[in-house]
């Protein structure tokens, strides 16, 4: 299987895990594979291997190996299906999950700020993706107005900004 | 109100900037259609029967004189000298070239106005009461928090791809003129009986295809909570919201089909561990916010008696002039429904005109209203009169505010890819038909609200009179319904969804069918009571009767021409 390059939150590269969707897939205790949620509970949780979940899913089966996962994967079979974008804030907020979050499928560069901000570090992006504006697109904003993941304070905890009248005396 | 500070600045100008990328990547080929698209509609954009249709944000409704004046002015360099103020309070340019509307939205910013989410599967343009701040029957300012919400909405990360496009409204005033039950979250502000702040939730309400009054998920909720508390309700619709069917996967669908009650359970236990986390709105934030809307500096005047002796004036006045809580002021409503003009629809040289005018009478802010009217919020009582003569020179004094011929519409047909029938010309025919200013203001009160399609955007479900457009075998047929209420005092409160009254009618037949289900009302009413009232009291029946039985000839002919 090829490796195709993964971009990492900080903008490097690296390389991806073979994903596996058989269902019937034996599974080989020394191969670093993803492999789909069902699979993953009956024949796994072991730390060599990653789970994906699909938008469906219910991250909360995973709760009992967060600690020992060293890889989720969220699919997106269509790049408009919202559903990865909680699945991923449930993670890293509710669950505390603290490991690699992949998301994979239709990933397209002008998803890349959001997913970050939901708590997603590292991206298999679609095979006809720009890779030199992928690392750009990171960083679309350079400040939140809310909490997510990444930061969860909102900018009013962040930021002492001016009531109106000390914008007015900035103004001046 | 309220103004852009760093953070604000910044973050509209990166918007503008990551719009202007995607939109030459998807001119010079690089971005699909389908891709691009859903990009393009969360920046207001969308692709109309003529041109592409630029919608910009009024948040909440606020506009100032400087911020009107930037509007018209994009109506005369972009457009067609003309602009269409929206039952969302959002304005619409409906010739706009897409290769310009980056240019339009860095314009936009100088003013601190956007199209953010004016369009798309995320959170819309947070509506409220066009005269908050300055109602007499105001409990509670509902503004500081409309804006807080509008910002932790902007660019949320985890919503920005949700089943379907999502609308929230805050009301704080004792008369609700927000409409909000008709909305995915309405909240009405309130203070508990031991006096906290707080809000009453409603989720699930909505118009569109199916029609629902929203339910109450939280009959009390601390202040400091809601932006957790929404963000509790978003994520149980995003995650389990239906994305199989375009047309059931509003939040009212899945509230519907769970229960009010699971779907509330399944949003507290998401809530409860969150409840006082970094979302947490704290008082120094409201308090900041809140600082922008400060009363502006009133001066102390008496209460005196309008010279009314002029009976122009003094329709004008009956329906325009609206109370204000401050001694010697009042709100003025400016009607944009002058018959033969689409309603909502205003030049750039009227924009120009409100503008000077809300420096000269007021405080230099205008409202929009969801009844597609501008207001002047702080008129003083002795100004009322030279400004109604201007008004009137302008074609902005119409005296219908409220009355019949006071029509929403939507675009419909004449520019909209969604209609599926005309609506600016039924309005039209309907103005023309009652064109006599005794008998409309003898009539009372009356909403007449039209849609071209089921999405609504025209609210026909809440009119007094609603009217949809059809589509029967390629041809357009209107729809009519009678007893929808908004909420509002127009409907003396009520909150009702209007019936079906039976087949539906050709373009030309409608302004015989008004008048029909308007002279059952005239025979059946007491005591001057309001048209709401009447039907409310006999019920449809009376009013069908009389509509079918007169047109039962035209109704047949028509029908069988067209099978």
């Amino acid at each position: 299987m090829t490796r195709a390059p993964v971009l990492t939150r900080d903008g490097s590269w690296t390389g991806d895990w073979p994903l596996v969707r058989d269902p019937a897939f034996v599974v080989n205790e020394n191969e670093a594979v993803l492999l789909p949620l069902a699979l993953y509970l009956t024949q796994s949780p072991s730390a060599t291997h990653g789970v994906w979940l699909s938008p469906t899913d219910d991250p909360a089966a995973l709760v009992p190996h967060l600690d020992a996962l060293p890889l989720i994967a969220i699919d997106f079979p269509v790049f408009n299906d919202g559903r990865g974008y909680s699945t991923a804030a449930v993670l890293r907020s509710r669950y505390r999950y603290r490991g690699d979050l992949r998301a994979i499928g239709d990933v397209l560069i002008d998803q890349l700020f959001f997913l970050r901000r939901v708590g997603f570090t590292s991206f298999l992006l679609r095979a006809d993706q720009d890779h030199l504006k992928a690392v750009a697109k990171l960083r679309t904003f350079s400040d939140a107005y809310q909490g997510a993941a990444d930061d969860p304070l909102p900018a009013f905890r962040r930021h002492a900004r001016p009531n109106a009248r000390e914008l007015a005396e900035q103004d001046e | 109100m309220y103004r852009y500070d760093e953070v604000d600045r910044t973050l509209v100008a990166e918007r503008v900037a990551e719009y202007r990328d995607q939109t030459a990547r998807f001119l010079s080929g690089q971005l699909s259609e389908d891709e691009f698209k859903p990009l393009r509609l969360r920046n207001g954009l969308y692709v109309q029967r003529h041109a592409p249709m630029l919608r910009i944000a009024i948040p909440y409704g606020v506009l100032s004189a400087k911020q009107l004046r930037t509007l018209a002015h994009i109506a005369r360099r972009y457009d067609r000298g003309y602009g269409h103020f929206t039952t969302r309070q959002n304005i619409q340019f409906n010739w706009i070239r897409l290769e310009d509307s980056p240019d339009i939205l860095e314009e936009l910013i100088a003013v601190e106005m956007h199209a953010i989410q004016t369009s798309g599967n995320v959170v819309r343009n947070i509506t409220s009461d066009e005269f908050a701040g300055v109602a007499a029957d105001e409990l509670i300012d509902p503004r500081a928090f409309c804006e807080i919400l509008r910002q932790w909405s902007s660019f949320h990360p985890e919503f920005t791809w949700l089943p379907r496009k999502f609308k929230i409204a805050i009301n704080g005033a004792r008369e609700d003129r927000a409409a909000v039950a008709f909305h995915d979250i309405g909240l009405h502000l309130m203070r508990a009986p031991n006096g906290a702040l707080g809000f009453r939730v409603l989720v699930g309400g909505g118009m569109g295809r199916t029609p629902i009054i929203g339910a109450v998920i939280r009959e009390f909720l601390p202040w400091r909570q809601y932006l957790t508390y929404i963000e509790s309700i978003l994520r149980v619709y995003n995650r389990h919201g239906r994305r199989d069917n375009l047309n059931k996967a509003r939040i009212k669908i899945l509230v519907r089909s769970l229960g009010i009650e699971e779907f509330a359970r399944q949003v507290e236990e998401d809530f409860a561990p969150l409840a006082d986390g970094p979302s947490t709105v704290t008082s120094a934030e409201l308090h900041r916010v809140a600082s922008y809307f400060a009363p502006p500096p009133y001066k102390k005047l008496d209460e005196h008696a309008l010279d009314i002796s002029d009976r122009a004036f003094a329709r004008w006045v009956e329906r325009s002039v609206k109370p204000h809580r401050v001694c010697g002021y009042r709100s003025v409503v400016l009607s944009l429904k002058p018959t033969g003009i689409a309603p909502g629809d205003a030049t750039a040289e009227q924009m120009d005109l409100v503008a000077d005018w809300a420096e000269r009478y007021g405080f230099g802010e205008i409202r929009v209203s969801h009844e597609q009217n501008l207001i002047l919020p702080d008129v003083r009582l002795d100004h009322l009169r030279t400004l109604w003569q201007e008004a009137k020179t302008a074609g902005l004094a119409t005296p219908n505010v409220g009355l019949l011929t006071d029509i929403i519409a939507c675009p419909g047909g004449d520019f909209c890819s969604l209609a599926n029938a005309k609506s600016i010309p039924i309005a039209e025919s309907i103005q023309r038909r009652f064109d006599d200013l005794d008998y409309l203001h003898d009539l009372g009160e009356i909403n007449i609200n039209i849609s071209g399609c089921m999405n609504s955007c025209g609210h026909h479900h809440v009119g007094h009179i609603g009217i949809l457009g059809v589509d029967k075998d390629g041809d357009e047929w209107y729809q009519v319904s009678l007893g929808g209420a908004d909420g509002s005092s127009a409907g003396t409160g009520r909150v009702a969804i209007g019936r079906i009254i039976g087949p539906s009618f050709k373009a030309e037949q409608m302004p015989d069918v008004i008048e029909r289900l308007i002279d059952t009302f005239v025979s059946l009413r007491e005591d001057g009571e309001r048209f709401v009232d009447t039907v409310a009291r006999v019920g449809p029946t009376p009013f069908k009767e009389r509509v079918y039985r007169e047109g039962s000839h035209a109704h047949e002919r028509l029908e069988q021409a067209v099978a």
